[in-house]
C-alpha cells in the first residue's frame, strides 16, 4: 500500500490524505499548477512535505534508506532527460543500480524490460537517434529493469502520438495486472477515464475527488475544476469527451 | 572494431614510462657500459618526474571526467570548484611571505590554500546546495582567489619572489623529487578512491536529479564526495606542479568515444589517459631547447590543448549541423 496522511507542501498540496493499491492504475488529474507532479513526488520519497507522511506499507516513504526505497518505487520524470548519448541497453541497464544483483541477474532484468517494451533490435542504439516513442519505451525500460513493487510516472504520455500512448497504457495494464501499483500524471481526461482503475483529482493543492474514473471525472467535476462544459460520449471503457463552445 | 581502452591506455603507459626515464637532455642508452652511472639521476631525478606526471595527471583525468559527469556537461572541468586557484594563492602566498625558501613549506602552503577552498564551498553552499549554487560558489570563489593572487603579484616584496610567483605559476614539474611525490600520493590515491566511488552515482545523474535520487541515489553524499574528491586530487597537483590547464577538460573528450559513455565508464580510462598525456608533455618539456631552462608543462599543454580542443568544437559544431 502507498499511502498519503496528510500531507502538505505549503502553497501545492494542502493535506492530502489517501490509500493506493497495489494491481490497480491510479491516475492523477487536474489542471497545471494543482499540485500533481509534487504529490507524485511526494509519494516516490523525492519531496519531503513539510506536514503529513507519504507511507509505503506503513513506514514514511522519505525515511526509508534510499536504495531500499530505489528497488521499491521505480519513477519515472517528465522530462526524460538522457544528459548523455548511451545505447538503449545502456539506459535501460541504469534501472539496475539500486539492486547490484551481480553481473549476470543485472543483464536478465534488463534483456527482460526491454523484450517487454519491444525493444530488443534497439539495444545497440544510441539514444539520439530513437524517435519519441522509441525513447519514452526506453526509459519506461529502465524503470522496469529496476523490477519495483510500485510504478510513479509524471505525464508519460506527454509527447506521444496517440498509437503510441494506447500501446504504453496497455503496457502500464499488463504491470497492474501483474501485481504492480501504477500511478500516472495524466493531463488526457479520456485517457484516465478509460484507462484508470482509479482517478485522484487535485484542484488548487486539494483533493477533490478520489474514485473509480465514472464517479469521479464527472459533468459537475470537470466544470468545476476545469471550468470547462464536457459532456461522456459512448460505453464505459471506450468514453470520448465532447466540449460544447465556451 | 571495438576499442577497449583501458588495456591500450596500460600499454601505451608501460612504453611511455620506461621511454620518460630515458629521455632528456641528457639521453640515457640502456645497453651502453656506462649506464649504471646514470642510476642517480635516473632514480633522483627522473624517476620521481615520471611518478609525479603521472599523479597529476591521472587526477586530473579522473577529475575532468567525474565533473563532467555531475556537471552533465562537457566543457566542465575541475577547476570549476575554484579549488586549483585556491591552492595555487596558498602557494604563492608562500613566496610572497619567503617561506617557500623551505621547499616542503610551499606545498603544504597549496594544500591548506586547497582546504580552505573547500571550507569556503561548504560555507557558501551548505549541506543542501544544488549544483547550480555550488558551480557558482565555486566560480566566485576562483575569482576571488585570481584577484588576490593578482594583488600578491603586484605586491610583491622584490623582483626575485614577484619571478618565483610567476614561473611557479606557469606550471612545471622541473626539480621535482622524491619529497614532492610523498607530499602528493596520499591526497591523490584518496581522491583518486573518493572519485572511483562517485560512479554509480554519476551514471544515475545522466537521468535527471529527480530520476538520481529514486535510483538511490543521495545528492548531499555525491555533493561532498565531489569536492572531497576534486579537492584533494587537484590541490595536490597544484602542490607540487603549479596551475596545469586543459589535462581535465580534454582528456575525457579523448577517450569518451571508446567508452560506453557512462561516466563512471569514463573514470578509468580518463586517469589513464591524464596520466599519460602529462608524461609525454613533460617528456616534451624537457626535451625542446628553450633559452634559459625548458619549456613550462602548463604553458606545453596549453600550446597543445587549446588547437586540439578548437578542433572538437568544429567536429560537434559539424556534427549539430
Amino acid at each position: 500500500m502507498l499511502a498519503a496522511k496528510q500531507v502538505s507542501v505549503p502553497g501545492r498540496l494542502e493535506a492530502i490524505t489517501t490509500a493506493l493499491r497495489p494491481g490497480q492504475i491510479t491516475a492523477i488529474c487536474g489542471p497545471n499548477g494543482a499540485g500533481k507532479s509534487t504529490l507524485l513526488a511526494c509519494l516516490a520519497g523525492l519531496h519531503a512535505p513539510t506536514e503529513g507522511v507519504a507511507l509505503l506499507d506503513g513506514h514514511p516513504v522519505a525515511t526509508l534508506p534510499p536504495l531500499t526505497r530505489a528497488r521499491a518505487i521505480g519513477f519515472l520524470p517528465q522530462d526524460g532527460a538522457v544528459a548523455w548519448d548511451v545505447t538503449v541497453e545502456t539506459l535501460v541497464r541504469l534501472g539496475r543500480l539500486p539492486h547490484r544483483a551481480g553481473p549476470e541477474a543485472d543483464a536478465a532484468a534488463a534483456r527482460a524490460a526491454m523484450a517487454a517494451l519491444d525493444l530488443e533490435g534497439f539495444a545497440a542504439r544510441p539514444v539520439s537517434a530513437l524517435s519519441g516513442g522509441e525513447r519514452a519505451r526506453a526509459l519506461l525500460a529502465r524503470v522496469l529493469a529496476g523490477e519495483p513493487r510500485w510504478i510513479l510516472a509524471d505525464e508519460p504520455l506527454a509527447s506521444l502520438d496517440l498509437a503510441h500512448q494506447l500501446a504504453l497504457l496497455a503496457r502500464f495494464r499488463i504491470l497492474a495486472a501483474g501485481g504492480a501499483g501504477v500511478v500516472l500524471v495524466l493531463h488526457d481526461l479520456a485517457q484516465a477515464m478509460n484507462q484508470a482503475d482509479r482517478v485522484l483529482i487535485l484542484d488548487q493543492g486539494r483533493l477533490v475527488a478520489d474514485g473509480p474514473p465514472e464517479t469521479t471525472l464527472t459533468h459537475a467535476m470537470i466544470a468545476e475544476v476545469w471550468g470547462l462544459d464536457a459532456h461522456w460520449l459512448g460505453e464505459p471503457g471506450r468514453r470520448a469527451l465532447a466540449f460544447s463552445p465556451s | 572494431m571495438t576499442v577497449r581502452p583501458v588495456p591500450l591506455l596500460l600499454a601505451a603507459l608501460a612504453l611511455a614510462v620506461p621511454l620518460s626515464l630515458l629521455a632528456g637532455q641528457v639521453w640515457i642508452d640502456p645497453l651502453a657500459p656506462a649506464a649504471r652511472n646514470a642510476l642517480p639521476i635516473l632514480i633522483e631525478l627522473r624517476l620521481p618526474r615520471a611518478v609525479l606526471a603521472l599523479l597529476v595527471g591521472g587526477g586530473l583525468g579522473a577529475a575532468g571526467a567525474a565533473m563532467q559527469g555531475y556537471l552533465r556537461n562537457p566543457l566542465a572541468d575541475p577547476g570549476l570548484f575554484g579549488i586549483a586557484p585556491m591552492a595555487a594563492l596558498g602557494a604563492v602566498l608562500s613566496f610572497w611571505t619567503g617561506y617557500a625558501a623551505q621547499g616542503w613549506l610551499l606545498p603544504l602552503f597549496a594544500l591548506a590554500g586547497a582546504a580552505l577552498g573547500m571550507a569556503l564551498l561548504a560555507l557558501i553552499a551548505g549541506r543542501t546546495g544544488g549544483v547550480a549554487l555550488f558551480t557558482l560558489a565555486g566560480m566566485m570563489i576562483a575569482s576571488l582567489a585570481g584577484a588576490l593572487t593578482s594583488l600578491a603579484i603586484s605586491l610583491a616584496p622584490n623582483p626575485f619572489a614577484l619571478s618565483e610567483i610567476v614561473t611557479w605559476l606557469m606550471g612545471a614539474l622541473a626539480d621535482r623529487g622524491w619529497p614532492d611525490v610523498l607530499i602528493a600520493l596520499p591526497p591523490t590515491l584518496l581522491g583518486l578512491l573518493v572519485l572511483w566511488r562517485t560512479g554509480p552515482a554519476l551514471d544515475a545523474l545522466m537521468l535527471g536529479e529527480s530520476a538520481a535520487r529514486s535510483l538511490g541515489v543521495d545528492p548531499a553524499r555525491l555533493l561532498w564526495r565531489m569536492v572531497a574528491g576534486v579537492g584533494l586530487v587537484v590541490g595536490a597537483g597544484v602542490a607540487v606542479a603549479g596551475i596545469i590547464g586543459f589535462v581535465g577538460l580534454v582528456v575525457p573528450h579523448l577517450v569518451r568515444l571508446f567508452t560506453d559513455r557512462r561516466p563512471s565508464a569514463l573514470l578509468l580510462p580518463s586517469a589513464l589517459a591524464g596520466a599519460l598525456l602529462l608524461l609525454v608533455a613533460d617528456c616534451l618539456c624537457r626535451l625542446l631547447p628553450l633559452a634559459g631552462g625548458e619549456l613550462r608543462l602548463g604553458i606545453a599543454l596549453s600550446l597543445i590543448g587549446a588547437p586540439f580542443f578548437l578542433r572538437l568544437l568544429l567536429a560537434m559544431r559539424r556534427e549539430i549541423a
